[in-house]
C-alpha cells in the first residue's frame, strides 16, 4: 500500500467524513495541512480574517445545515483565537470538528514559537479532543472524532496535529467501524418510562411541552410538532429550541425565560405537568430556581444523563434521543381535552402580548417584524449577535422550521452572528441569511466582512443602532440608578462611531442608513433585491428596552412589563 | 463537605487524569488521596479518588465521569461494604540505641515493618486500612515524626 503522509491523511479522512466545506486561518504549524488541501477539490475552504470567524462560521453551517462544522488554525494564537468559539459551539452542543497544528513534537512543552497546550486548554470546553502523537493514529482520530462529535449530545472535538506528524508518512486504510467502549450513548427511551408520561398527561389537569435546543439537534421537529397536535398539548420553546415547533401555530406560546412571553412563563408557573424535551433547565429560563414550577410533576426527556435532575427534582427521567422517544410517545399518548386549560392561556394571550410602542418611532422591534413580514414564504436563516438585538430577533421573529435561528444561547458570544452567518449561508447557498445585530456585537468580528465579500456570500446585516451596549445599559437602568458605566459606544447623541455606511463601502459591500420608521421596509426591499453582503444601520431609539424581563434571582411570572 | 470514595476504571492513555482531576478542581474540590494503576486489563487503569464533597454536586460530578469518553465505569463506594488498603512509609527520629530499641518493640507490636534503619532516624511500613494506619501513626508521634508519604487508598467493592 501506497504511503501517505499526516496531512493527506488527515485531509483524505475529512473526505471520507463527507466534509465538503472547512473554515480557517493558515499559519507556520499547519503548512502541511494546507499544502494538502490546496490539491483536495471535493473540500472547499474558506478564508476568514480572524480564526474566530472561522469557528463561527463552522458553528453557523453546523446549526444551519445540521451537518459537523470543520474548522482549521494554526498553533500557539491561531489555536487560543479558537477557544471562543469551541466554547460557544459546546455550550450549546454543535458538532465542530477543532483542527489545529502543533509546534514538532520534541518541542512541545519547551515553550517553542507559537505554542499553545491547546488540548490542555480546551479540555473543559470540548466534547473530547486528541493529541495525535504517532501518524499511523490519525485516520482512527478522525473517525472517533467525527462520531463523538455527532452522535449522543453533540458537541466540538479538537485535534491538536503536531507538524512533523503532518510530514511523517504511513499507510491510509480509513477505519470502517469504531469500537469504544467506554463512549455508547443511549438513544431507545425506557418504554415503560414512556408509558408513565403518557399516563402523566391522562391525569393531568394543566400539561405543557417545554422544548429546547436538543430538538433541534436531533431533528425531532416533525415528532414534537406531531406529539403536541395528537396530545392537544400546549409547547413554549427555550431560545435554543426557536424552530423546533412552528409558532404560528395556535399551540405555541412562543419562547420562555427571563425575555420569554409572559403567557409561557405564567403557564410554567401554573402548569401541573411538564415535559421538558431536550432542553435544561438554564437559569435563564428557570429564573428562581425554588419558585420555579411549583405546581408541576415534571418529565425530562434528554440524551444526557448528567442534564437530567442537575437543576430541578425530575419525577419521570427518560435518557435517549427526543426524536426516537417522541415517535414512542406519540404512539402511546391520547389526546388531553383540558378546555379550560387552554382558555386560561388564550386569555393571558390577549391580555399580556408581546409588544412594544407603537408610534412613529424607529423601534428595534419594529425593525425585527418588517424583517420577518417581507421575508414570509421565503427560505430564511437568522443568526444575531448577543444582547438586547438577539432578544428582539427572538421575540418579533415568527420562527416555524427548524435550523433557521442560529444563535450563541448559552456561553452568550457577542461577535456570533456574522460569521455564523457566513457559514449557514456557505450550507445554505440558496436561503436568505440575516444577521441581526447590535452595534456593540457586530464590531467584534466585522472584520469578517471582507470574507462575505471576497467569497460572494451575500448575506444581510441588520444592526440595531441604538450606540448603547443594550442590554448592559437597561441592567444599568433597572438595577443600578441609572449610573450608565461605560455602555456608551456613541461620540455623541448624533455622532456614532463607526460610520457602518462607510464601513460596509470600505468592505465593498452595500451600506443603507435608516433614521426613519417609513424608510424601513425600502432597505430591507433592497438588501433582498441586492445580490451582495448588506449592511442595513437602523438607527434606532436609544433607551428602547427588551420586555418582559424577568430580574436575575426572581421567579419567572414576576415579570417587568414594558408597557401597562 | 463530607469523605467520599469513588472508584473509576478508565482507559489507560496520556491525558485521563488531568480531564478527571479538572472535574473536581473545577468545583474546588479538594482531592485527598488519589490512586492509579493497571488492572488485570493493561488497556484500562482503575482510579480511587478520596474526595471531600458536597454530597449534591458530587452527584453531578459522577454523572460527569462518566460522561468523559475515556471513562469506563464510575462507582460510588461510599457507604457501601468495600475492602480498602493504604501503604503507608513513617520515618521516625531515632537518635539513640535506646530510643531505636523501643521503637522496634512498638512496631513489633502493631505487625508493622521496618523497612529502612539509619543513624538519626528509623523508617517503618504499614499497610491496612485506614483505622490500623492511623492508629501506627499515633504510635510513632512521641517520638517524633520527620516525615510521612502515603500511597492513598485503594478499594475494591465486597461481594457479599
Amino acid at each position: 500500500m501506497a504511503k501517505l503522509k499526516g496531512a493527506e491523511i488527515l485531509v483524505k479522512s475529512l473526505c471520507k467524513e463527507g466534509v465538503r466545506h472547512i473554515f480557517g486561518y493558515p499559519g507556520g504549524s499547519v503548512l502541511p495541512l494546507y499544502d494538502a488541501l490546496y490539491d483536495e477539490k471535493s473540500i472547499t475552504f474558506h478564508l476568514t480574517r480572524h480564526e474566530q470567524g472561522a469557528v463561527h462560521a463552522a458553528d453557523g453551517y453546523a446549526r444551519a445545515t445540521g451537518e459537523v462544522g470543520v474548522c482549521m488554525a494554526t498553533s500557539g494564537p491561531g489555536a487560543t483565537n479558537l477557544v471562543t468559539g469551541i466554547a460557544t459551539a459546546h455550550m450549546d452542543s454543535i458538532p465542530m470538528i477543532a483542527i489545529t497544528g502543533q509546534v514538532k513534537s520534541v518541542l512541545i512543552g519547551n515553550d517553542a514559537f507559537q505554542e499553545a497546550d491547546i488540548v490542555g486548554i480546551t479540555r473543559s470546553v470540548t466534547k473530547h479532543n486528541y493529541l495525535i502523537k504517532d501518524v499511523s493514529e490519525v485516520a482512527r482520530t478522525v473517525k472517533e472524532a467525527f462520531h463523538i462529535a455527532r452522535t449522543g449530545r453533540p458537541g466540538p472535538v479538537l485535534i491538536d496535529l503536531p507538524v512533523d506528524v503532518q510530514m511523517l508518512e504511513a499507510e491510509f486504510e480509513y477505519p470502517r467501524t469504531i469500537e469504544m467502549r467506554s463512549y455508547n450513548p443511549v438513544l431507545k427511551g425506557h418504554p415503560g418510562q414512556i408509558k408513565k408520561i403518557a399516563d402523566a398527561v391522562e391525569k393531568s389537569q394543566r400539561p405543557l411541552i417545554y422544548a429546547g435546543g436538543g430538538i433541534i439537534l436531533s431533528g425531532a421537529s416533525q415528532e414534537l410538532t406531531r406529539f403536541a397536535r395528537k396530545s392537544n398539548l400546549p409547547v413554549t420553546t427555550t431560545m435554543m429550541g426557536l424552530g423546533g415547533f412552528p409558532e404560528d401555530d395556535p399551540l405555541s406560546l412562543g419562547m420562555l425565560g427571563m425575555h420569554g412571553t409572559a403567557y409561557a412563563n405564567h403557564a410554567v408557573q401554573e402548569a401541573d405537568l411538564i415535559i421538558a424535551v431536550g432542553a435544561r433547565f438554564d437559569d435563564r429560563v428557570t429564573g428562581r430556581i425554588d419558585d420555579f414550577a411549583p405546581r408541576s410533576t415534571i418529565v425530562h426527556i434528554d440524551v444526557d444523563p448528567s442534564s437530567v435532575g442537575k437543576n430541578v427534582k425530575v419525577d419521570i427521567p427518560v435518557i435517549g434521543d427526543a426524536k426516537s422517544i417522541l415517535a414512542d410517545l406519540t404512539s402511546v399518548v391520547n389526546r388531553k381535552e383540558c378546555p379550560e386549560w387552554h382558555e386560561k392561556i388564550s386569555s393571558w394571550k390577549k391580555q399580556l402580548p408581546l409588544t412594544y410602542r407603537k408610534d412613529d418611532k424607529l423601534r428595534p422591534q419594529y425593525v425585527v417584524e418588517r424583517i420577518c413580514e417581507l421575508t414570509k414564504g421565503r427560505d430564511v436563516i437568522v443568526s444575531t449577535e448577543v444582547g438586547q438585538n438577539q432578544m428582539w430577533a427572538a421575540q418579533f421573529y415568527t420562527y416555524t422550521r427548524p435550523r433557521t435561528w442560529l444563535s450563541s444561547g448559552g456561553l452568550g458570544t457577542m461577535g456570533y452572528g456574522l460569521p455564523a452567518a457566513i457559514g449557514a449561508k456557505v450550507g445554505c447557498p440558496d436561503a436568505v441569511v440575516f444577521d441581526i445585530a447590535g452595534d456593540g456585537s457586530i464590531q467584534m468580528n466585522i472584520q469578517e466582512l471582507a470574507t462575505a465579500v471576497i467569497e460572494k456570500l451575500p448575506v444581510k446585516i441588520a444592526i440595531l443602532n441604538n450606540g448603547w451596549l443594550g442590554m448592559v445599559r437597561q441592567w444599568q437602568e433597572l438595577f443600578y440608578k441609572k449610573r450608565y458605566a461605560f455602555v456608551g459606544l456613541a461620540e455623541d447623541v448624533d455622532k456614532y462611531c463607526p460610520d457602518f455606511v462607510k464601513l460596509a463601502e470600505s468592505y465593498g459591500a452595500l451600506g443603507i442608513r435608516v433614521k426613519e420608521k417609513n424608510q424601513v421596509d425600502a432597505a430591507i426591499e433592497k438588501a433582498l433585491e441586492v445580490d451582495g453582503p448588506v449592511v442595513m444601520d437602523f438607527v434606532i431609539e436609544r433607551e428602547e428596552n427588551v420586555y418582559p424581563m424577568v430580574p436575575a434571582g426572581e421567579a419567572i411570572d414576576r415579570m417587568i412589563h414594558g408597557l401597562a | 463537605m463530607s469523605k467520599f470514595i469513588i472508584a473509576a476504571l478508565v482507559e489507560n492513555k496520556f491525558g485521563v487524569l488531568a480531564r478527571i482531576s479538572g472535574l473536581f478542581s473545577a468545583r474546588g474540590f479538594n482531592i485527598s488521596s488519589l490512586a492509579v494503576g493497571e488492572t488485570e486489563d493493561p488497556e484500562v487503569s482503575r482510579m480511587t479518588i478520596v474526595v471531600d464533597a458536597d454530597e449534591k454536586i458530587l452527584e453531578q460530578v459522577k454523572k460527569q465521569l462518566n460522561k468523559l469518553i475515556e471513562v469506563i465505569t464510575v462507582y460510588d463506594l461510599t457507604g457501601g461494604e468495600y475492602v480498602d488498603r493504604e501503604l503507608i512509609l513513617v520515618k521516625v527520629k531515632a537518635a539513640s540505641t535506646d530510643i531505636r530499641e523501643k521503637i522496634v518493640q512498638v512496631v513489633d507490636s502493631t505487625g508493622a515493618e521496618i523497612v529502612d534503619i539509619g543513624k538519626k532516624s528509623v523508617t517503618v511500613e504499614e499497610s491496612g486500612d485506614e483505622h490500623r494506619i492511623k492508629a501506627l501513626v499515633e504510635l510513632l508521634r512521641p517520638y517524633g515524626i520527620l516525615e510521612i508519604v502515603r500511597t492513598g487508598k485503594i478499594a475494591l467493592q465486597s461481594d457479599a
